[in-house]
């Protein structure tokens, strides 16, 4: 496999502060992996972010020690303008990153900086709106949509530059369940149909937890839990530092003494069948 | 009726320009000392009719009665003292230069004295983990810090009824914790509190009463188990069960287990599961 990104001994101070807010921070994440973030507030999940596609160190200003590479490129070392093209952000608030007035400028106005001809940009256009699942938004306003559509115009704009990583920072924070949960699976989509590397932070992890293949954990800066999320999850790292632990895994951590696993199940699906066959053996031994 | 908070008759309003109904025919009447959380997807009405609570915007049709007084004969100023609304976006609210002043701003317009202002901003600032900030500019907070800014500027002047839109965006399990522990604090102080939230988990947990409001419409207006378990309601307000709730629907469904439908907090069906499961 290869490296979509490595960071090594990574501590970051942002000016004018004497407490790190990234502390000696070492991972590595492969191509085609969907990373899920987490940790408490200010723990550091969205500096950790911002060093992935260079706005930390070029834009955020600070002490930075350790190294952070992207495909191999060092970001101390490569504008964000460059950077922007291996990796994409999508941010909280949509609104802060859209600029124009309808749908289709919006995502057209990438592609035009990069002086690609017009066919070749209509053609970009209808691809991204259709993976996306927003053909029927083209000639929309943009701010006639509503936070969902707009997020998803926004990762269309991002996914039109083709970039091979893309990083998600709390996209769903101002959707309702449904809606986050209808983007979320998009997310995935780019990640198992395109093989886009995914990096995300999420307060909601009962829906994206099953799909990801890496959890890691912050906590005032530093990881504190790394790895396969079905191990981290039956841990108690999470309760510890303050996260909710998905209420499917937090389930079977309780019923640890009556169905010991050694990997949290993520899915209702899983959990299902795991309770069907205890209850089953059960009934039998009883009768 | 004396222990009356809020008494919305036949409210129906429409805003200005708009050919659609933003609500329709609602009625809720909300005692004192109530707390009460309002669900709905987006553009259901919930923030339409919170701001019907403290005149920001009065009936187009029907009346909303707040501590007995019509908001159509109140100014929003004198609603204002006895209604406090925490908005969505925070960071709309602020304008002064530090958290203090920022607390203290709304007892300055009351006419409290210098000493008051002091005790009442301090304690307030304590309360919320925000004393340690109380120099720093609003704008240097992070998004849940600046939350907790937003609500302590409207207790601090102690409102009798405090309305919470979307209290847990951008909260981390321990601030939620911390939030359900204030709200718990301010109806034994017996406060009324309104809280509005996507936050289906947080509301069953904590709520005693839920409203669903629905395309302008209220289809729901009871104790939680009553919206979570009914499959109607569910599906029309666009409802996302808790997981382990729909995984005890799903094992009633393959099992045939009985559920016992008064229970919904997380605790008591894991245990009930637990309890299906056998120890050891």
């Amino acid at each position: 496999m290869t490296e979509a990104i490595k960071v090594e001994n990574l501590t970051f101070y942002y000016e004018g502060e004497s407490e790190p807010a990234l502390k000696n921070v070492n991972l590595t994440i492969n191509e085609g992996e969907y990373v899920v973030i987490t940790g408490p507030s200010g723990s550091g999940k969205s500096t950790l972010c911002r060093t992935f596609n260079g706005l930390i160190p070029h834009f955020y200003k600070g002490k930075m020690i350790g190294e952070v590479y992207v495909k191999g490129l060092r970001v101390r070392d490569h504008p964000v303008k460059e950077l922007s093209k291996v990796v994409g952000m999508v941010f909280q608030e949509p609104e802060n990153q859209i600029l124009t007035l309808t749908v289709e400028q919006e995502i057209a106005f990438g592609l035009e900086n990069l002086g690609y001809p017009p066919d070749i940009i209509r053609d970009k256009v209808d691809e991204v709106l259709n993976i996306m699942g927003i053909s029927h938004l083209k000639d929309k306003v943009t701010f006639e949509l509503s936070g969902g559509e707009l997020q998803k115009v926004a990762v269309a704009a991002i996914l039109a530059m083709n970039p091979d990583i893309l990083v998600f920072d709390e996209p769903t924070s101002n959707m309702d369940p449904q809606s986050a949960l209808d983007f979320l699976k998009y997310t995935v989509k780019i990640n198992k149909e395109y093989k886009k590397t995914i990096i995300i932070t999420e307060h909601r992890l009962d829906y994206i937890i099953p799909y990801a293949s890496k959890i890691i954990v912050l906590n005032e800066g530093e990881i504190v839990a790394l790895g396969d999320p079905r191990k981290v999850l039956i841990e108690n790292t999470l309760e510890h530092i303050g996260v909710s632990v998905p209420q499917i895994p937090f389930l079977f951590k309780k019923l640890r003494d009556a169905i010991p696993c050694r990997e949290a199940p993520l899915t209702i699906d899983e959990a299902l069948e795991l309770l069907v066959e205890r209850l089953a053996g059960h009934s039998y031994r009883s009768s | 009726m004396q222990d009356i908070a809020i008494e919305v008759h036949n409210l129906w309003f429409k805003y200005k320009y708009s050919n659609e109904w933003a609500l329709k025919n609602i009625n809720i009447t909300i005692r004192k000392g109530e707390s009460i959380v309002i669900l709905g997807e987006n553009g259901s009405g919930k923030t339409t009719l919170i701001k019907h609570f403290n005149g920001l915007l009065k009936p187009s049709r029907g009346s909303v009665k707040v501590l007995g007084i019509d908001t159509r004969q109140a100014s929003v100023a004198q609603l204002s003292r006895k209604v406090g609304i925490v908005f969505q976006n925070p960071f709309h609210q602020f304008f002064s230069e530090t958290v203090w002043d920022e607390v203290a701003f709304a007892l300055y317009n009351f006419g409290y004295t210098e000493k008051e202002i002091k005790d009442r901003v301090e304690g307030t600032l304590k309360l919320l983990g925000l004393y340690k900030y109380k120099n720093k500019s609003p704008f240097t907070l992070s998004g849940g810090e600046m939350r907790r800014l937003a609500l302590a500027s409207i207790l601090v002047y102690d409102p009798e009824i405090i309305v919470l839109d979307e209290p847990t965006v951008g909260q981390d399990a321990r601030n939620k914790q911390k939030l359900a522990e204030l709200i718990k604090l301010m109806v034994d102080m017996k406060k009324t509190v309104i809280v509005v939230t996507h936050d289906i988990e947080f509301a069953i947990e904590n709520f005693p009463r839920v409203i669903v409001l629905s395309k302008g419409e209220v289809i729901a207006d009871g104790p939680p188990n009553q919206i979570i378990y009914d499959d109607i309601i569910v599906k029309k307000s666009r409802i996302i069960r808790p997981p382990i709730i729909s995984l005890l629907l799903r094992l009633r469904e393959v099992c045939n287990v009985s559920i016992d439908y008064s229970k919904v907090k997380f605790e008591d069906i894991a245990n009930y599961i637990k309890g299906l499961a056998g120890g050891g």
